[in-house]
């Protein structure tokens, strides 16, 4: 029973062993590395692509039902009368955004007009070769650098974002470019230094390493995600934050909010063009989302070492945390209004980087006393350690020290 | 030589090319970039991943963007119709006349012929305990001149709140 577990979880690395051995015994080195690289390649482009297809219908649904609405239910299977609850939509979409007419506007820059797209798109599909996904599954292990190679990469996304603002000659497009990119550098400074707590503690950049170190049982049971250490449940909540403002995310989704700047910096795209901005956005919430379930969910291991969890494959947990993240990011986008910029600026440098500071050190306090102080009190005064500055520098510090200024209603 | 040099050292020259020679400021600037990305893959194939690494998230994610609003914020992107006046031979010649006397030092130095040692394994690990055992007396100099600079932009950007 349990070898067909085993069996189950190595699946994919057995398919892709069989696939590799099917090449004939003459083939050179270098066509046999460029056939594996394809095949760890085609999943990433399968699985993920197909679960922004699914995810567009599940918010338009979900947010459909929050606002009390019903959400796309008509289209199914064409030519019968199965409509699997509105689930054929993203095909239809798909299928429009392919036939629809590609208007570019006359005085826009073509050649970067054109370019914009995709190199956005190309970076965060990078993103996804150093992720884990399951045991024994990541695409490009780097030993040394597996996480500086996620933030380098995703770094060069600003630039696709100016480019495709610019080359538009459409102020709104770069107005919602400005803000993109002053949004996602002073981001980018508590994304970092959230995920480095982690590396402190575990003493490496790569990702699987990172997942082996959460490996260790507690209580004879209970795996020691870095979720459960309280520089690990507020790192994980800051880094979430800013990951959402990363990926444009409500509430910090102020580059395209559709009431102030139409569409943001993708206001002159069309078409397919469009279609590769939605995905680009999408496939970089959901990496994101891997490197959060990496660093602090315990990537794919189970939260409990008992029967029925570690039953199921390591792929079905990563990809099953990776589901309930992006419903808690549909769930936030139905209930949260979106900031001024000035509140996302102030949040960002007053706030956020304030708290990853403190957190850093806290983590480094836990790692220190690990020996001296028995949990039951190293807990608890970590935990403190950060509550008291979240409670002062969220509600106390303004409130009380400094008089309210309203800066726009006065 | 091997085909993927070619190919970065290619991207790398003819991107620094364009970046020189392209009449719009921000199309320079993303050439720039481009030629930035290219030095970082010359980095990589030399193994020195932290490095590469650094080089992308550093000049491809920040030095960049600083380029492209600074071009935007100082000067109109259009290019002007009129013609460059300025010939670009002096320049080619010098620039010619400056690498072939570099080339012609390095070649007829010893260090070509060294046999290049054992590459020690460097790891990041490493790469921390040096900077903050033997080198953290610069390591701190550079953080107060960033922490100066930082101060200054702040103290810039706040004057105009003290007008009111």
């Amino acid at each position: 029973m349990a070898e067909l577990f085993a069996k189950l979880d190595a699946l994919p690395v057995t398919l892709k062993h069989l696939l590799l051995g099917l090449l004939p015994g003459a083939t050179p080195e270098w066509l046999v590395a460029v056939v594996s690289a394809v095949l760890s390649i085609t999943p990433i482009l399968a699985v993920f692509p197909l679960m922004f297809a699914l995810t567009t219908v599940i918010e338009r649904k979900g947010l459909g039902r929050i606002q009390n609405r019903i959400g796309p239910n008509r289209v199914g299977i064409p030519l019968t009368d199965i409509r699997l609850f509105g689930f054929g939509q993203f095909i239809a979409d798909g299928i429009k955004s392919l036939i629809k007419e590609d208007v570019v506007p006359r005085a826009a820059d073509k050649v970067v007009h054109f370019l914009a797209p995709i190199a956005l798109l190309i970076p965060v599909l990078l993103t996804y070769s150093v992720l884990p996904f399951g045991k024994n599954m990541v695409p490009l292990d780097l030993p040394q650098t597996g996480l500086l190679f996620f933030f380098a990469v995703g770094a060069s996304t600003e630039l696709s974002v100016f480019m495709a603002g610019w080359s538009s000659r459409n102020k709104y497009s770069l107005l919602g470019a400005m803000r993109a990119i002053a949004q996602m550098v002073s981001y980018e400074i508590p994304l970092i230094l959230s995920a480095l707590t982690v590396v402190m503690i575990a003493g490496t950049l790569s990702l699987p390493g990172i997942v082996e170190s959460q490996t260790e049982l507690k209580f004879g049971f209970l795996y020691t995600w870095h979720l459960f250490t309280p520089w690990g449940l507020v790192g994980f909540f800051l880094f979430l934050t800013a990951a959402a403002a990363e990926a444009n995310r409500t509430p910090f989704d102020l580059p395209e909010a559709e009431s102030e700047i139409i569409a943001g910096y993708f206001t002159e795209y069309s078409g397919f063009k469009f279609a590769i901005f939605f995905l680009a956005e999408y496939l970089g919430l959901f990496a994101m989302c891997g490197l959060g379930i990496t660093l602090f969910l315990g990537g794919w291991l189970p939260p409990v070492k008992l029967a029925p969890f570690t039953w199921v494959p390591s792929w079905c947990w990563f990809l099953g945390k990776l589901s309930a993240l992006i419903v808690l990011f549909i769930w936030l986008r139905g209930t949260l209004p979106r900031l001024r910029t000035d509140q996302l600026m102030g949040f960002a440098w007053k706030f956020l980087l304030p708290m990853t500071l403190i957190n850093l050190v806290v983590a480094a306090l836990w790692h220190l006393s690990a020996n001296s102080i028995p949990l039951v009190a190293r807990w608890p005064l970590c935990f403190a350690m950060l509550a008291i500055p979240y409670w002062l520098l969220g509600r106390g510090f303004e409130a009380k020290f400094t008089k309210r200024e309203y800066r726009f209603a006065n | 030589m091997t085909l993927p040099f070619a190919i970065i050292a290619g991207l790398t020259v003819g991107s620094a090319v364009a970046a020189m020679s392209l009449r719009n400021m921000v199309h320079c600037a993303l050439s720039l970039v481009l030629t930035f990305a290219g030095l970082a893959g010359l980095y990589l194939q030399l193994n020195a991943e932290f490095v590469g690494l650094t080089q992308i998230l550093v000049y491809v994610g920040a030095v960049s963007i600083l380029i492209v609003f600074a071009i935007l914020l100082t000067r109109s992107t259009e290019p002007k119709d009129e013609p460059s006046t300025v010939t670009p031979w002096v320049g080619i010649s010098v620039a010619v006349g400056a690498f072939l006397t570099m080339a012609l030092a390095v070649l007829a130095s010893p260090v070509g012929k060294r046999i290049a040692a054992p590459a020690p394994e460097v790891s990041v690990k490493t790469l921390g305990q040096k900077l903050m055992t033997d080198y953290v007396l610069p390591l701190e100099v550079m953080a107060l001149l960033l922490t100066a600079a930082m101060l200054g932009a702040v103290i810039i950007a706040m004057r105009e709140k003290e007008g009111k």
